[in-house]
């Protein structure tokens, strides 16, 4: 069972337990994430059962698992796209469940799962959504995406033509449209090689920084999630098995890395 | 407000970029609307200049076809245009954003007749130059007849994106389909009195029937009728709501079965 995150102020994530049952994230952050004994059932499989974290404002959180540990199903829960069998998922304050409208233009999310319409130039797509996210001065916001994810040359094309890494840096340039509080991100460097994916990690990160958002974002690289994360929430068969800071984890289950931790609980969870 | 209709027009110039990207599905829109009219034309030709008694009937029947189209190709183009949103694996994008079901409708039926007055003005055109068929003869009528089928067309497509948002592309039939179920019943070609009688409280339970009678007391006896009309703009106001709550309703049901973040994979 795992178990709710608890506040402590003044304090930056640490594991609380030095066993293998999850830890708890300590701080003064309020959440802008909070997962309370989040569970879904399809018809007699459980796909998440009884999830509980959260995510502080500000801070990245990974959220790791083998295919299957219910980490999709979880996060279209914290997006509002699937209602909870029992629990709930809030995001800033408001139970997406019932409220999502309340919040929607201050999340986005990106994931291998959805696509831009193919048919559209790049910018066609940014103006689209922009205008759906109702982005102030959006000319001068597209702009500043198309410099920084370096989309000048791409611009004009059709999304459906672009190559596996221009349509990964035009997703996250949308997921970025709004100025999210909130962003959601589904494995966001999967089909990048290794350059670019560490190209649109430090976009990533200069993001998180500039406006202080919070990100949970779920990942089979490890090494991603150490250079990213703040703290891993870890998923198998639908439940978190552990939660901690990257490093506290390894030493906890005496490992070397993120790695070896997630393997080792992919075969014992 | 405004942030609502900026978002239903974030959505219409959505849909107006696509069919600005291919003339060829520009020209699908209105390629079987013409060839439709042109089938049914040459037979008109033919009653018409027969000396049948089907002759006095001929423009009935080329009234009854572009009106069909409206209600068919109405449906269709609301339908298409959600279809767009699954084929492009972009329901979750949309469905993440603040875009309301309500304004995800109201820019559906927008689309639905813009697509519809692209594929039947140059048709209603073909049938003038071609066959000498003048619908827009109708007068004021027709703008009557056209609303009344255009919301059914909507009521329908309603449901259908409902149904496909809740089981997924495999009810992506019934969008070619559902409308065919109507067409005996809703008396397109002929008089409800030619039904049998079990069937005439269906067939007046389907506003396209007003439409297509009313049509008929116009072109046969020269007269508009304002009961028939106003009956089938009551049905569609009820029709329109029985639709949106069906969606809304479904949608709803999507999100406990789950899938929507993975449609159209």
């Amino acid at each position: 069972m795992s178990s709710i995150a608890q506040f402590i102020p003044g304090k930056r994530p640490t594991a609380t337990s030095s066993s293998a049952a999850p830890a708890c994230i300590e701080t003064d952050d309020a959440p802008a994430i909070a997962v309370e004994n989040l569970c879904k059932k399809y018809r007699s499989h459980w796909a998440v059962d009884d999830a509980s974290f959260v995510v502080p404002k500000g801070w990245t959180v990974g959220l790791l698992g083998g295919n299957g540990a219910g980490k999709t199903t979880t996060i279209s829960m914290i997006m509002g796209l699937v209602v909870p069998s029992f629990g709930c998922a809030k995001v800033l304050g408001c139970d997406m469940a019932k409220e999502r409208h309340e919040v929607l233009s201050r999340m986005n999310f990106e994931s291998p799962y959805v696509a831009l319409p193919g048919r559209l130039t790049v910018r066609q797509n940014l103006m689209v959504f922009g205008r759906l996210y109702g982005v102030q001065n959006l000319r001068a916001r597209i702009e500043e995406l198309i410099e920084d994810f370096e989309l000048g040359d791409v611009l004009d094309r059709a999304t459906g033509r672009l190559s596996a890494g221009q349509k990964t840096r035009v997703a996250v340039a949308k997921a970025l449209i709004n100025d999210p509080d909130v962003l959601l991100l589904d494995e966001p460097t999967a089909s990048l090689d290794p350059d670019r994916a560490e190209w649109v990690r430090s976009r990533l990160r200069a993001y998180q920084q500039r406006r202080d958002a919070t990100i949970l974002l779920s990942s089979h690289n490890m090494t991603e999630v150490e250079q990213l994360c703040d703290f891993v929430v870890i998923m198998s068969r639908g439940r978190v098995v552990a939660m901690g800071r990257p490093r506290e984890l390894a030493e906890r289950f005496k490992c070397r890395d993120l790695d070896e931790v997630f393997i080792y609980l992919a075969r014992v969870a | 407000m405004n942030q609502s209709l900026n978002r239903i027009a974030a959505m219409t110039a959505r849909c107006y970029y696509i069919l600005r990207s291919s003339w060829l599905r520009l020209l699908e829109i209105i390629y079987w609307p013409a060839m439709q009219m042109m089938v049914w034309g040459f037979l008109y030709t033919y009653l018409y200049n027969s000396r049948s008694a089907m002759a006095s009937t001929a423009g009935m029947l080329l009234g009854a076809v572009l009106l069909w189209d409206v209600l068919f190709r109405g449906q269709l183009g609301f339908t298409f245009t959600f279809l767009e949103e699954i084929w492009s694996r972009n329901l979750a994008n949309l469905m993440m954003s603040p875009l309301q079901p309500a304004e995800l409708a109201a820019s559906l039926m927008l689309m639905s007749l813009i697509r519809l007055l692209i594929g039947t003005i140059p048709v209603t055109l073909l049938a003038l130059l071609l066959f000498g068929f003048n619908v827009y003869a109708l007068g004021p009528a027709l703008v009557v007849f056209f609303l009344n089928l255009v919301l059914t067309s909507w009521a329908i497509g309603l449901v259908v994106a409902g149904l496909v948002i809740r089981q997924g592309l495999g009810a992506e039939s019934l969008a070619y389909s559902i409308m065919i179920v109507l067409l005996p019943l809703c008396c397109v070609y002929y008089p409800v009195e030619a039904l049998p009688g079990w069937s005439h409280p269906v067939a007046w339970s389907l506003a396209p029937t007003y439409v297509f009678e009313g049509m008929r007391a116009v072109l046969l006896d020269g007269v508009f009728r304002t009961d028939l009309a106003i009956e089938g703009l009551a049905l569609n106001a009820v029709y329109l709501t029985i639709g949106f709550t069906t969606f809304v309703a479904l949608l709803q049901s999507a999100r406990h079965k789950g899938g929507l973040l993975t449609m159209g994979e």
